[in-house]
């Protein structure tokens, strides 16, 4: 019944939207932190997608994390000479986070969640008209 | 049982001529099996459009969809004339399969209906050819149509009980 795989394809989208949620998260948590003692500010994660096949006629396609790329913009620079963190020359190196991409990244990974979860719930309400069927 | 049952039903006068005595079921089967093909397609082409949705954000992602027209006379081989069913712009002319064993001219088979490939409104940056609203409004069809065949079948099956059990 290929109705079934709707629940393997939905739910990896479902997982991997998840994923980038997670990610966002994590990027907006960190958009104000400094460098640490290292010198090094934290950087930028987005996630990259990518296809996988359910089957071998393709017509199941869902979809996973390929990986998890860093960001290779330029950190931020703030001039606060008060900071404790400073350089010499007064600069705070801060995140390379871009809040409103951010932001506009949630709102993207939320609708695609709610989208597979609806296709989801469609799926399941046909499968048990289907089975209701003759009845 | 559908798919022992198609070939009789692509040419019932040449099953009556090759079999003296058709089954007493196949004759009762046989007015199911139309929608059943329907159906079958209309799960097929959820799975497809729940793909596209599913790979909305991923990178070089074409959408596909199928011909349903071309699929259901594929694998009925009932000849449609236009109108009958909507969702499908008008056919080109297509060479006819003579044998079972042909493969159609855009490479699907009656089980496995070709997948086409949408050509996108607006592209978009990343390659990507999903336009989320167009699959949601499709999807949303599809699965409208597919209650549909559920009620056209339960419809043919309360009919075959009123025939068997009477006004009782």
């Amino acid at each position: 019944m290929s109705l079934f795989k709707i629940f393997n394809v939905s739910g990896s989208a479902v997982s991997a939207q998840s994923q980038r949620l997670n990610v966002v998260s994590s990027n907006l948590a960190n958009a104000d932190s400094v460098a640490g003692p290292d010198g090094k500010p934290y950087k930028a994660r987005h996630v990259l997608f990518q296809t996988q096949l359910m089957d071998a006629d393709q017509t199941a396609a869902g979809v996973r994390v390929a990986s998890v790329i860093e960001d290779s913009a330029a950190p931020r620079r703030m001039h606060d000479p008060e900071h404790p963190l400073a350089d010499e020359d007064g600069y705070v190196t801060m995140s390379n986070v871009n809040v409103v991409e951010e932001m506009v990244n949630m709102i993207s990974a939320s609708r695609s969640y709610q989208t597979n979860i609806d296709v989801m719930n469609t799926a399941k309400n046909l499968l048990q008209k289907t089975l209701q069927m003759g009845s | 049982m559908i798919g022992s049952h198609r070939k009789n039903f692509r040419d019932p006068a040449k099953f009556l001529a090759d079999n003296r005595q058709p089954t007493m079921i196949d004759r009762l089967t046989q007015t199911l099996d139309f929608n059943a093909q329907a159906l079958l397609l209309r799960a097929e082409r959820t799975r497809v459009l729940a793909s596209n949705m599913a790979n909305a954000d991923t990178p070089n992602y074409k959408a596909r969809d199928i011909d349903f027209r071309a699929a259901l006379q594929n694998a009925t081989g009932v000849q449609m004339n236009g109108g009958g069913v909507a969702g499908t712009a008008g056919a080109p002319v297509a060479p006819f399969r003579t044998a079972a064993g042909h493969l159609t001219a855009t490479g699907g088979s009656p089980g496995h209906p070709a997948l086409l490939y949408r050509t996108p409104l607006q592209a978009s940056l990343d390659a990507n050819t999903v336009d989320l609203d167009m699959e949601r409004a499709a999807f949303a069809d599809n699965t409208l149509r597919y209650e549909a065949g559920l009620r056209f079948i339960n419809g043919q099956i309360r009919t075959l009980m009123t025939a068997i059990n009477g006004q009782s």
